[in-house]
């Protein structure tokens, strides 16, 4: 069912950014009717060579083929004309407007002057039909669908301009379990009607029940190609992990530097995670493993009120506690560094030393938010670089942006350290930094709970594990598992796996 | 999620866009309205008067022209995300305009309009380019330029000044039946509006802009022209404005825009109408809704002969509460939305 | 790290304007060969200045205020008609006029806040509500007299050793611009400011954004009321008073250098930026520029002045950032 010539071919594809080398010489190539999953570890190069094809990047060497003749993509619009669309992890829909007009956006048929609405919707509802997706009207306004329904949308408006190569990019990333379902029929709807399909995604049952063949990057390298019959889930994390193990992680807690429990969870839960048991001690780091989307960050922030628990019990230093917005944890002593330091971490327009003071002055107010002096000790402490003080943080590297983060914490002596990617999008030194740095807190008393994608960081760093899957605990982990016990419980691919 | 949650999920989205779409801003601004006037000729009747007797429809519908046309006007703005506070000042710089060019002779006035539209139409240009291109914020920007004709006007101008000739006083005072050859200009103008926005392509892209500017960007929308067009549209609204207040006035005045307030006004009727003040939803239908119900309490209050300040306060309170129900039923979307 | 000073990002360029408006002044009119003439500018100036500083809480937190040119005619309109040349109703009456625009400000800020209604909405309502309800009491035109004892914080002056006669209004100017410099150092200031920045942020942080918007309306309310104080005792009692002065403000604080939108400026540029539209506005008195052409004046100056924030901060941005992102390693310079 496969044509002869793919769709899409590239060849020796290279990428620097910044002098920094992201893609060394990949080759891939979609052929129509496939789905071709490309797998690894965060930072592997993956969405990178997904903006390759999509015309976002330019290649700085390799070739690009469209049906077997070469081809270069100044922009994304060319791409888009040679067949290629991509569905983005964000949404790019109005949700004020109708699915037909949101799928015709900017390119509106027109006929006697007016935008040609009967066309317009009839056409999307082909698309639709031709999808098999009856439960979405061209008419219905995009707000009123639900997450899944818009990512069909988002489909259709690809579909469209007469995709026949689509990538998706973590496409289940924002989907509740049983619109998983939905997106894989979906998926293999589009592959039976010959499209060709680059499925980008680190969820191994998704990759094994769906594609054809899967392509593994790591470190900008080609891993491996080869169909996906004839590859194992093992294979397969073997495959996304064989590194160098010479990375270096601060030493572990020894038994006796554990303190009481600071943190407690008892069957707590709500409409993100349910039945969660998990207890947290002073100078212990435990990290919370799972896929994007099994509830690891959904945990944090109902344990810092942003959306509580409903069900269950929260313990801090013993003593049961609601708590319903940041305010209260952080009047009890937690702290939540979040995946998002510039959507709700930093002030950007503020300086560094409004940031680092910005939790003591917001939260605390009053005679104890006065002590302006021990910023600079603050700054030294987590090792901050910036012209001074007075520097406004845009201004700073993400390193750097993340170590005024943790300043912005350490200012008021959390005794609950929630973490969550702490080391996402920073170079290697300042990553360094930030581990010493929770390695030291947890020294000094703190419980910090750290939530990380990156295996080998998540691994090196705890002194045990927590895995999530489908809003759950899926397991517990000792110290130094290996990454394919990890991956295995939060795929929830449990049976063999563990061997 | 047990299969019982997923039915009871899948059965509300069926069932409450349907229930939604039937309460939409514009319908709620007209059933407003309807009620207004009826509680307005219950109020009226009392005293033994009518309120929609000939006098009181065409005493409305007079009241309505010149706010209707300048708020169509802002509509477009408003829905690109934008606004214009420029309006009040302009209308009174073209009244002057086409009445001086007019200056008593029936010949000129086709001269007159055009000129006061051309110059309506530049200083839309103005301020659509300087929120493109030197990127200023729309509330400043036309703070700006409304500044800089109010500048013009007192510099050259200490009170009514031109000559409308008769002919063309017809436009502000004819009727058909009970109802002004204006108003129904008006009117002719909202449903070309309505037309503009909602069926033709130009038009998508106001909503499309107005909604999200990054969104419309991706998919090939041309934002700047958007914006700059938007801003032509609405200019000449309040240049056809002042062409119709001329035509009342007999002459043209510098403040007859900024006397009646119609810059915050334009922007209070179309917020009224349910239109968001941020943009991407609404539209003209509605505007003139809440233009209407404007009117209408003017005229209820002058058949009940209250304090002409009392109607100020009213119309605050009206305007407020308004936009907070509009907040309220955003926010309920929004909840439901996350939820679905 | 040595001290050094520093200003806020977009402070500058309203520092040299002034100056040059000031040195335009010294050598345009006799009047400023000496400080007195600085004295009675800074005398005029003092209402407008103090309206910017209330609007500049507003803006700086992410909001508008529309209200605050109705608010001073009411003010102004009100302690008229209570105090009827009453002398000894003055002092009740100014704190009625103070807790009036307190009151204003809180409803103000707790409709933004609570009930979600964009602030140009809600001040927008609040003029058109305040400019009735004023004339409904007063049945259509200012009434009364104010009492000599009000009217001398508009006109008179305290003589102050050493340094002679100060215009009452240029000390109370003085201690506000000083007391909100100062408010805008605290941590509740700063929190101020990150709140128009970056909502979320803050709100992660523990603080309480409502509040503090809160905070910023009923500071706004507050000084609009000192300012009616002050015009009504300058410029005497009026129904125009008040008029225009909202888009003053907002002007003067967008000459200051502070976004429109929130997060970025300060308090001190803000009033600078009044200032110097006043000093403009004599400059061009001086210099025989007809009045009518200072709003064309203050028309070119904003949209030049918004221009250049966007456009040329822009530029200095990207100039600026560009080699820290392939340097992130080099020597703090504490």
């Amino acid at each position: 069912m496969t044509d002869v010539t793919p769709r899409v071919r590239l060849t020796g594809i290279t990428k620097s950014f910044l002098g920094v080398p992201v893609l060394h010489g990949v080759d891939l190539d979609l052929r129509g009717g496939e789905v071709h999953a490309v797998m690894g570890e965060n930072g592997a190069g993956k969405s990178t060579l997904l903006k390759v094809l999509a015309g976002v990047h330019r290649p700085d060497g390799g070739t690009i083929e469209v049906d077997g003749a070469p081809a270069s993509f100044a922009g994304p619009t060319d791409a888009q004309r040679a067949g290629i669309a991509i569905i983005h992890q964000e949404f790019t829909l109005l949700p004020h407007r109708s699915v037909a007009e949101n799928v015709y956006l900017g390119r509106e048929p027109v006929r006697r002057m007016q935008v040609d609405r009967r066309r317009m919707v009839a056409d999307t509802r082909d698309l639709l039909d031709w999808l098999g997706e009856d439960g979405i009207d061209p008419t219905d306004a995009v707000s009123s669908l639900s997450v899944a329904q818009r990512q069909v949308v988002e489909i259709v408006k690809a579909l469209s301009t007469d995709a026949r190569v689509l990538g998706m990019d973590e496409p289940t990333a924002a989907l509740a379990d049983h619109e998983v379902e939905l997106l894989y029929d979906l998926v293999r709807r589009l592959r039976e009607r010959g499209i060709a399909i680059l499925y980008v995604s680190h969820r191994m049952r998704e990759v094994f029940d769906l594609s054809d063949r899967i392509t593994v990057l790591k470190d900008g390298r080609l891993v491996t190609c080869a169909p996906t019959g004839e590859l194992t889930p093992e294979d397969l994390v073997r495959y996304m992990v064989g590194r160098d193990l010479g990375e270096y992680y601060p030493d572990r807690a020894a038994p006796g530097d554990l303190g009481p429990v600071r943190l407690a969870l008892r069957g707590a839960g709500n409409a993100r995670v349910r039945d969660l048991d998990l207890e947290v001690r002073a100078g212990e780091i435990v990290g919370l493993a799972g896929l994007q989307g099994s509830g690891r960050s959904a945990l944090a922030r109902a344990v810092f009120g942003v959306e509580p628990f409903t069900t269950g019990g929260l313990e801090v230093d013993g003593a049961v506690r609601r708590v319903t917005r940041p305010r209260t944890a952080v009047r009890l002593g937690i702290a939540l560094v979040t995946e998002d330091r510039k959507g709700d971490g930093l002030a950007l327009r503020q300086s560094v030393r409004d940031n680092t003071l910005l939790v003591r002055r917001a939260a605390l107010g009053g005679r104890r938010a006065r002590a302006r002096s021990d910023v600079s000790r603050l700054l030294d402490l987590v090792t901050v670089v910036a012209r001074g003080e007075h520097q406004e943080v845009r201004f700073l590297s993400g390193g750097n942006q993340q170590k005024v983060v943790l300043a912005k914490w350490l200012a008021v002596e959390p005794r609950v350290l929630l973490v969550d990617e702490p080391t996402r999008g920073i170079d290697v030194g300042a990553k360094r930094a930030v581990h010493e740095l929770l390695r030291d807190l947890a020294k000094r008393g703190v419980a910090v709970l750290m939530i990380s994608s990156e295996l080998p960081e998540l691994i090196g760093m705890s002194d045990r594990i927590l895995v999530m899957h489908d809003g759950a605990l899926a397991g517990e982990l000792p110290a130094g598992a290996s990454e394919g016990d990890v991956m295995a419980l939060a795929t929830g691919h449990t049976a063999g796996a563990a061997a | 999620m047990s299969i019982l949650q997923q039915h009871t999920t899948a059965r509300h989205t069926v069932r409450r866009p349907a229930l939604r779409r039937r309460f939409t801003p514009v319908v709620v601004v007209y059933l407003a309205l309807v009620a207004l006037l009826v509680i307005g000729s219950v109020l009226v009747g009392v005293r033994g008067e009518v309120l929609l007797d000939q006098a009181g429809i065409l005493n409305i519908l007079t009241r309505s022209t010149a706010l209707g046309l300048v708020a169509i006007g802002q509509t477009m703005v408003i829905l690109t995300g934008s606004l214009d506070l420029s309006v009040a000042y302009l209308i009174g710089l073209t009244s002057l305009i086409a009445a001086e060019t007019m200056a008593g002779q029936d010949g000129m006035v086709v001269p007159g309009v055009l000129l006061a539209l051309a110059v309506a139409a530049a200083v839309g240009l103005v301020n659509g380019l300087v929120i493109t291109v030197l990127k200023a914020n729309a509330f400043i920007a036309t703070l700006g330029v409304a500044l800089i004709l109010r500048g013009y006007l007192e510099d050259n101008y200490t009170g009514p000044a031109g000559d409308v000739p008769r002919g063309f006083q017809h436009l502000g005072y004819d009727r058909i039946g009970p109802l002004p050859v204006a108003a129904l200009l008006m009117l002719a103008v909202a449903a070309l509006a309505w037309w503009y926005l909602s069926r033709t392509r130009p038009g998508y892209h106001i909503y499309a802009v107005g909604g999200d500017i990054e969104v419309a960007r991706l998919s090939g929308v041309p934002t700047r022209r958007v914006v700059v067009t938007a801003h032509v549209l609405c200019s000449l609204a309040a240049g056809l404005t002042g062409i119709y207040l001329a035509s009342r006035l007999g002459s043209g005045a510098p403040y007859v825009g900024t006397d009646a307030g119609y810059d915050l006004e334009s922007i209070a009727a179309v917020v009224l109408g349910g239109t968001l003040l941020a943009g991407g939803r609404g539209g003209v239908v509605g505007t003139i809704g809440g233009v209407l119900i404007l009117a209408t309490l003017d005229t209820i209050f002058d058949d009940l002969a209250v304090d002409p300040f009392f109607k100020d306060v009213v119309r605050g309170v009206v305007l407020v509460t308004a936009v907070a129900l509009y907040a309220r039923r955003m926010m309920a979307d929004r909840t439901r939305g996350r939820l679905a | 790290m040595t001290w050094r000073p520093r200003l806020a990002e977009g402070t500058a360029p309203v520092l040299v304007v002034l100056l040059l408006l000031l040195v335009g002044l010294a050598l345009a009119g006799p009047a400023y060969d000496e400080p007195s003439g600085y004295l009675a500018l800074l005398k005029r100036a003092a209402p407008l200045m103090i309206l910017a500083i209330g609007q500049y809480f507003v803006i700086v937190s992410g909001g508008f205020d529309l209200s605050v040119g109705a608010l001073v005619t009411a003010g102004v309109v009100i302690a008229a008609r209570l105090i009827d040349g009453d002398e000894s109703a003055t002092t009740p009456v100014i704190l009625l006029v103070l807790g009036f625009g307190l009151l204003v400000g809180l409803v103000n800020g707790l409709i933004t806040t609570k009930l979600l209604v964009p602030s140009f909405i809600v001040t927008l309502g609040m003029l058109l509500v305040l400019d009735g309800a004023t004339f409904l009491w007063t049945d259509g035109a200012p009434r009364g007299a104010l009492s000599a004892a009000f009217r001398t914080f508009g006109r008179g002056a305290l003589d102050v050793p050493l340094l002679g006669e100060i215009p009452w209004s240029v000390l109370i100017l003085l201690a506000i611009l000083v007391a909100a410099a100062l408010f805008m150092r605290s941590g509740t200031g700063r929190a101020l400011v990150a709140a128009g920045d970056n909502e979320a942020a803050v709100r992660m942080s523990g603080g309480q954004v409502d509040r503090l918007r809160l905070l910023g309306f009923v500071l706004s309310g507050l000084l609009a009321a000192v300012a009616a104080i002050l015009l009504g005792g300058f410029a005497g009692v009026s129904a125009q008073v008040g008029n225009g002065l909202e888009f003053r403000a907002i002007t003067a604080v967008v000459l200051g250098g502070v976004l429109l939108g929130g997060g970025r400026g300060s308090v001190v540029a803000a009033a600078a930026g009044a200032l110097s539209l006043e000093a403009l506005f004599t400059l061009l008195n001086l210099l025989g520029v007809s009045g009518a052409l200072e709003s064309a004046v203050q028309g070119l100056i904003i949209i030049a002045a918004v221009a250049y924030a966007s456009l040329g901060g822009g530029l200095r941005q990207r100039l600026r950032t560009r080699p820290k992102q392939r340097n992130t390693v080099q020597p703090a310079p504490s």
